[in-house]
């Protein structure tokens, strides 16, 4: 019998920092890195040397990794953690950062995620993304994850049903969302009209079902309890956290990922079932993956995703608050930072901080993540649970 | 079904040239052994010798057992679609100039789930055979084909793009002395060329092919001495814009070894046929084909060298013979790698001894003309880097490929001595 895993009490999660993101830059990711770090630091009033946990994911710190960073910026850390899983970055690193904490590894972790975007980046970093795809994947069309991902809707709409406008659903929705987040980069409403009609860039997939590459970092901060306590900071609890790799291997094509085989354990460790989750922040690379996620998080049988979306409400004032910042496809896909997005949403909804798309009593909030499509699939899953510690003028 | 290709309008000199562009040529050192497969036709994968799990994409260790023993065996091609998309848009310049592009995901009945392209006539969900084959950038790459053959079937945009076929093209033939010259020809007319030049050195001489070329429609028969460096020149200066695949055939043959002749002679004309004939034809006409191999439905695909088998291991009852064509093999090594950057294949036709006068004192089997010439268009078809024409030639590369020590010991078995 395997050990039952450890509860993640006593970890306050704080000082959520978006710097708001932009179409090109020409600044580096280090600098993109300092610009959310010091974010964060100065949202809890502390200082670099304050830190000694640090996590980074990036994409185009290359070829620098944490390590670099760490004499870049003047850090001294004893604890050390580079997250390179893209879109499931945000739950490994909390997960990571929160042990780290209960076992007095490190007293204050910052998690940070960043990158730039050069106007020739994503050229680059897709021509070295991984081996498989190298060798298998990119020879075939060259098109990117917008191709594996079309291949993977293609499936979904052949398997369950789907059409597009179910997916434009969630598309749209989240464009309403982002109207009211000030850092998004789409700033123009969208309908279902103009989501069906966009230009088709890898069928079935079209314009508005892709994310808009962009430069961005967020940051958040890992502290105990009392240490948040101490210092007067509104703060998020943990009731979870879960990842997992190269899940469901043996599937043809990817029509479930990896939080099947965790999430009973997410929702017991974390004393709440799906019902009482206040808000969801999936991970959009495309609109099938968060329909995926709202599934495999329990929200609805596999294949009921299409109906679920047209049966609820997903906008900030709706039944089913979904990705309430926009997620990337509204606010742009900022590399590694994309992985964070919703994080950093979160741990601001359930403190209460979250502004003009505060849900309103928000106190559960669910973050889901997916990354790393190394040949046709994404191998990384993660997810965690956020509930309210102590939120602004409580 | 596919529809048959057109024949290309005149092109407008005004109008620029689409320029060479690849499709991405990193791989990983084991897929290497993917195109290594292509280069002879053959679809193989890796299989793990402890658990015969069959591998995709090529790994360093066993998915199953994590067994480092992964052989490359040819397995079965078969398999359905699981999925498909049209690639409308990349960062990619070969692929943004030829969207659409279709691609998908198929279930191999052997087990591996493969991305590849997707052939036209590929039906949705439906039963396909996948086909190994090199692109322009000179890698392998998996093609879904439908089972069942299908008229025009090669017209295929993305499945021509990874052939050199003769249709609509335009191809030089170096020798009209050589007796498989008027073989090839046909062969290359029937496979749809569009003109076939023919190199003649001596024109002041008769020889029997002459006649035979003349009655042929569409063959024009040119100047051409491959040891003559201005002769060379000026027929590339002619055609050279026009020629899409180039067969070289020319050949100075004569029988024995080092100690069996008595001076460097008939070596000289060797080298200067087999060897610097190559050099020189690649010096002339390599550089415009090179710049052409996007241009079009004639554009530039392939080169050909006509070598002998024992280019590969030396013979030594032709042992100067072998020499020449040793280093012409060496030179298109070379030439590989020289004209790798613009997609423009390099073919080389090992074939073992040829039905002719010179090879006369051996025993069968022997190399017809109209063998090597249906070598040489499946290989142009196929698009193959290596083909071994004839049952000598297959045999030896079969004992080269095993042991190449081995194959010379073979090759040079002393005669015993009274």
């Amino acid at each position: 019998m395997a050990k039952p895993r450890q509860s993640y009490e006593g970890v306050a999660i704080t000082a959520p920092f978006s710097m708001p993101y932009q179409r090109y830059s020409i600044d580096t990711a280090h600098w993109w890195i300092a610009k959310a770090l010091r974010g964060s630091l100065d949202a809890a009033g502390l200082k670099p040397n304050d830190l000694d946990g640090f996590s980074v994911a990036s994409f185009t710190l290359f070829p620098d990794s944490a390590v670099g960073l760490t004499q870049h910026l003047g850090l001294c850390p004893r604890w050390l953690d580079h997250i390179p899983m893209g879109g499931a970055s945000a739950s490994v690193a909390i997960r990571r950062a929160a042990r780290a904490i209960q076992a007095g590894d490190a007293n204050i972790v910052a998690c940070v995620a960043g990158d730039t975007n050069h106007i020739d980046s994503f050229r680059n970093m897709l021509s070295s993304f991984s081996r498989f795809a190298q060798d298998a994947s990119y020879p075939y069309g060259y098109g990117g994850p917008n191709a594996n991902f079309a291949l993977l809707t293609d499936r979904y709409m052949q398997e369950f049903g789907a059409a597009r406008e179910d997916f434009g659903r969630i598309c749209v929705a989240q464009r309403e969302n982002a109207l009211r987040y000030p850092n998004a980069i789409m700033k123009k409403p969208l309908t279902l009209e103009h989501y069906i009609s966009a230009r088709p860039i890898a069928d079935p997939i079209a314009l508005f079902d892709c994310v808009m590459p962009c430069a961005g970092s967020e940051c958040f901060l890992l502290m105990s309890e009392d240490e948040a306590i101490n210092r007067n900071l509104p703060y998020a609890t943990l009731g979870g956290a879960i990842e997992r790799h190269n899940a469901h291997s043996t599937d043809d094509i990817q029509l479930r990922g990896g939080w099947t085989m965790d999430i009973d354990e997410l929702y017991t460790m974390s004393d709440c079932t799906p019902n009482d989750i206040d808000l969801l922040q999936t991970y959009d690379d495309y609109p099938v993956i968060s329909m995926m996620q709202i599934e495999d998080l329990g929200f609805c049988a596999k294949g009921d995703g299409p109906e679920f979306v047209r049966n609820h409400d997903l906008t900030i004032d709706g039944d089913f608050p979904h990705n309430t910042s926009g997620g990337q496809l509204s606010a742009g896909q900022a590399g590694a930072a994309g992985g964070y997005i919703g994080m950093v949403e979160a741990i601001r909804q359930v403190t209460g901080t979250a502004g003009g798309t505060q849900v309103k009593n928000a106190s559960t909030a669910m973050v889901s993540g997916f990354g790393m499509i190394n040949y046709d699939r994404g191998v990384c899953t993660s997810a965690s649970i956020l509930k309210t510690g102590v939120r602004v003028h409580d | 079904m596919t529809e048959p290709l057109a024949f290309p309008p005149k092109k407008d000199p005004q109008k620029r040239s689409t320029t060479p562009t690849r499709p991405p040529e990193a791989r990983s050192r084991a897929s290497l052994a993917l195109s290594a497969a292509a280069a002879e036709g053959r679809f193989a994968l890796q299989v793990c010798d402890e658990c015969q799990t069959v591998q995709y994409p090529p790994r360093d260790a066993c998915v199953s057992c994590i067994g480092t023993d992964l052989r490359w065996t040819d397995v079965s091609p078969k398999g359905h679609l699981l999925a498909e998309t049209t690639v409308r848009t990349s960062t990619k310049l070969f692929f943004r100039e030829r969207a659409p592009w279709r691609m998908g995901s198929v279930k191999l009945d052997v087990g591996p789930v493969v991305l590849c392209h997707i052939h036209g006539d590929c039906v949705r969900g439906g039963a396909v055979k996948l086909l190994n084959r090199l692109d322009k950038s000179g890698q392998g790459v998996l093609i879904a084909t439908p089972l069942e053959r299908s008229d025009h079937m090669e017209d295929d945009p993305q499945l021509r793009a990874l052939s050199a076929h003769p249709k609509h093209r335009r191809i030089l033939i170096t020798d009209a002395w050589n007796p498989n010259t008027p073989a090839l020809a046909q062969a290359l007319l029937d496979a749809g060329a569009a003109t076939v030049f023919v190199g003649e050195a001596e024109s002041w001489r008769p020889h029997p092919n002459r006649d035979i070329l003349a009655k042929m429609a569409n063959v024009e028969v040119l100047p051409l001495d491959v040891t003559d460096t201005s002769s060379v020149q000026k027929l590339a200066g002619e055609i050279g814009g026009k020629t899409d695949i180039l067969i070289n055939n020319a050949r100075f043959l004569r029988p024995g070894g080092v100690l069996s002749r008595g001076d460097t002679g008939f070596a000289r004309d060797e080298m200067e046929v087999n060897y610097l004939g190559l050099m020189r034809l690649a010096q002339a006409f390599g550089p415009g084909m090179c710049a052409r191999t996007a241009d079009g439905v004639n554009s530039a695909a392939a080169w050909v060298n006509i070598l002998s088998a024992y280019a590969l291991s030396n013979t030594p009852d032709y042992g100067c013979f072998s020499a020449s064509n040793a280093a012409a093999y060496s030179l298109s090594q070379s030439l590989r790698g020289e004209f790798r950057s613009s997609g423009l294949r390099v073919m080389n036709v090992f074939v073992g001894p040829t039905d002719d006068d010179w090879h006369a004192p051996l025993p069968p089997p022997k190399v017809l003309p109209q063998g090597l010439a249906r070598s040489v268009v499946a290989g142009l078809i196929d698009g193959l880097e290596d083909v071994f024409c004839g049952d000598i030639a297959k045999d030896i590369r079969d004992r080269w490929q095993q042991n190449a020590k081995v194959l010379e010991r073979e090759m040079t078995f002393g005669s015993d001595s009274a």
